[in-house]
């Protein structure tokens, strides 16, 4: 198994001085191709500061990111764009879609920005959008949808450019029960054609989806154990 | 992401924010109409000038008494006596003294009451020499003008200008009726076509009546010699300034004095288009000011829109960048929906203007040009503005961090 991510010592912190905050002490990680992991903790954990580093939205202060092979670490905010297009998709607590475009053009969003021809956008998002049950609402927007249609918009968008990492921050965060379901067994379905997967969250049942989790307190990573369904499957 | 694809988002963001956009391009809009406006105004004042002077005659030279020196004003002639007499047109028509003069046509004017029966009209009597229809370039609507015998022997007759004519009989045609001017009677022999000249300002042009040196002499009762204005044609357009040097010249040594002394004007029509412009320049520069500094306002207008929206959407902006769109990318896609909006504002304000400088005239009385390359500028100088104004709006947007505008929420 290949390492998508591998973290070495990663430290982050913010401000100087006695107001110096250390959101990270030092966390080694790694997550190979094909596993769908939790990264589990309460609020100020750190975990948030985790997942944009993670996101390659922001850089480690000290320590070594290593994202598909790529060493993240030294990236220029140009190189860190391009990144983030070709080997990540998010999907986001609050969905973040762009109210004025359709389902289909939030979804191309990502290939717009790869520069790939408008023909084969338009084919390879209406096919994301398939992909999530969603191809009969491709002309919709966002403001015409449920949440859990939204998200699952969201959801094809972290698809569509065929990403090493897919990285869910809450994404249930704002959801009702039904659609919570819903999202988590698209993502099931995801790991289960061989995505790789990372999923934050505060929440142990939704965790509980993960074939591993891993626990994050005070900054650092404080346990790295199967997840439940993992055990349960063990089990069976 | 290529310019094509910017482009379209940035018309996209226009249109999303139809109401939003439309007050953005507002103070564009009325800069532009009002620098087209004005630009139009005054260059419509200038042709109109031109035309004025031009229907005047063609390589025309006006000889007028007395003369404006920097240090002693007007220097006029004894009394009211005029500094210019027939003794001088004469001297200017002799061929050999002034070789580049074609015709001269001496004219001596008084104001005296012209009646037809009951009907009483106050109008400029002309007197001149058969030469004065040529040299004005004017042309007759009926009859004929006065002939070479008639002015010789200071016969009764009279050619009226069509506003004259106009006043005097109601229908009929004037020629063969006679008008009585003081105590004597005239027979119009013609009538004046129009000058040409418009009717705002030289309206005197088309309300004059004309008569023969000797007549006009004969109406006032005076046996002076003594003209208002000496016409000069010169051969061609390239004789003019020869012309123009030889009537000054015979004229200073005429009178005997020096040329800071002169007691003389000589003007050409280029320096009386000149004259006029200059008027016309300083206020078109002034309402240019004025316009410009309501371009100004409108530019700032934009970039605080454009400010307003760029905090507005600090969510799309981290959005675009966590699917990898680069600072260039953000700054691309605000710099130019800037410059569609001041694109877009620039022909509007065109459109606002065109139509303005359409309806105008009519109210004002006052023609307005709107040149093509005055629309053009226009135009450019709009999308300047939205270029201008919307870089720092645009590098604002670039420098956000996707965290810091994926969190504000």
């Amino acid at each position: 198994m290949s390492a998508i991510i591998e973290l070495s010592d990663v430290r982050k912190s913010y401000g100087t001085g006695n107001a110096e905050v250390h959101a990270l002490r030092g966390v080694d990680a790694r997550v190979d191709q094909g596993e769908y992991v939790a990264v589990v903790g309460p609020s100020g954990s750190g975990k948030s500061t985790l997942m944009h580093i993670l996101g390659c939205l922001d850089l480690p202060t000290s320590g070594q990111f290593r994202l598909a092979g790529e060493d993240v670490s030294e990236m220029t905010e140009e190189q860190l764009a391009d990144i983030r297009n070709r080997r990540i998709g998010f999907v986001f607590q609050q969905f973040h879609l762009l109210p004025t475009l359709s389902a289909l053009r939030n979804v191309e969003l990502p290939l717009v920005y790869a520069g790939v021809p408008r023909d084969v956008r338009r084919q390879r998002a209406a096919a994301a959008l398939e992909r999530v049950g969603l191809e009969h609402r491709t002309g919709h927007r966002p403001g015409e949808l449920s949440g859990g249609q939204q998200q699952r918009v969201a959801v094809a968008r972290a698809l569509v450019t065929e990403p090493a990492l897919v990285l869910a921050d809450e994404p249930t965060g704002n959801l009702d029960s039904t659609s919570t379901q819903d999202v988590l067994g698209l993502l099931d379905d995801l790991h289960d054609s061989g995505r790789t997967i990372v999923l934050i969250t505060h929440e142990h049942e939704v965790a509980a989806r993960a074939g591993r989790s891993l626990v994050i307190d005070d900054g650092a990573i404080v346990s790295d154990v199967p997840s439940a369904r993992a055990a349960a499957e063990v089990r069976s | 992401m290529s310019w094509a694809e910017t482009l379209r988002t940035s018309l996209e963001a226009v249109r999303a924010h139809r109401m939003r956009s439309l007050l953005t391009m507002l103070g564009i809009v009325i800069g532009i109409a009002s620098v087209i406006l004005t630009v139009g105004l005054g260059q419509g004042a200038q042709k109109e000038v031109r035309d004025q002077i031009d229907a005047l005659g063609r390589n025309l030279l006006i000889v007028s008494p007395g003369s404006t020196t920097d240090s002693s004003g007007v220097r006029g002639g004894f009394g009211s006596a005029s500094t210019l007499d027939l003794d001088d047109a004469t001297a200017i028509s002799d061929e050999t003294v002034a070789p580049d003069v074609a015709d001269v046509a001496p004219v001596a004017t008084s104001q005296a009451p012209v009646t037809v029966g009951d009907t009483n009209w106050t109008t400029q009597v002309s007197g001149t020499t058969t030469s004065w229809l040529g040299v004005r370039a004017r042309t007759l609507a009926s009859g004929r003008f006065f002939t070479q015998s008639e002015a010789e022997s200071g016969a009764s007759v009279v050619v009226l200008a069509s506003d004259t004519a106009g006043e005097l009989f109601d229908r009929g045609s004037p020629v063969g009726q006679t008008v009585r001017v003081g105590g004597t009677a005239l027979t119009v022999v013609g009538v004046l076509e129009e000058s040409g000249a418009s009717s705002s300002g030289q309206s005197s042009e088309d309300d004059q009546a004309v008569v023969p040196l000797a007549t006009a002499a004969r109406l006032t009762g005076t046996s002076s010699t003594s003209l208002s204005t000496i016409y000069v044609e010169a051969g061609d357009s390239t004789t003019l300034s020869a012309a123009y040097q030889e009537v000054q010249a015979l004229l200073l040594n005429l009178h005997g004095v020096g040329s800071d002394e002169a007691d003389f004007t000589v003007s050409t029509q280029d320096s009386l288009v000149e004259t006029a412009n200059s008027t016309n320049e300083t206020m078109t520069v002034l309402l240019t000011g004025v316009a410009a500094i309501s371009l100004l306002v409108g530019g700032i207008g934009v970039m605080n829109i454009m400010l307003v929206s760029v905090s507005e959407r600090v969510q799309e902006i981290g959005l675009r960048k966590a699917l990898g769109a680069t600072p260039s990318s953000i700054r691309r896609q605000f710099l130019l929906e800037a410059s569609v909006l001041g694109l877009l504002g620039g022909l509007l304000g065109l459109g606002l203007g065109v139509v303005g400088a359409l309806v105008l005239p009519s109210l004002i009385d006052q023609t307005v040009t709107v040149s093509p390359v005055a629309a053009t500028g226009a135009v450019v100088t709009a999308l300047a503005l939205g270029i201008g104004f919307g870089v720092y709006p645009a590098s604002r947007a670039a420098r956000l961090t996707p965290i810091d505008a994926l969190r504000s929420s």
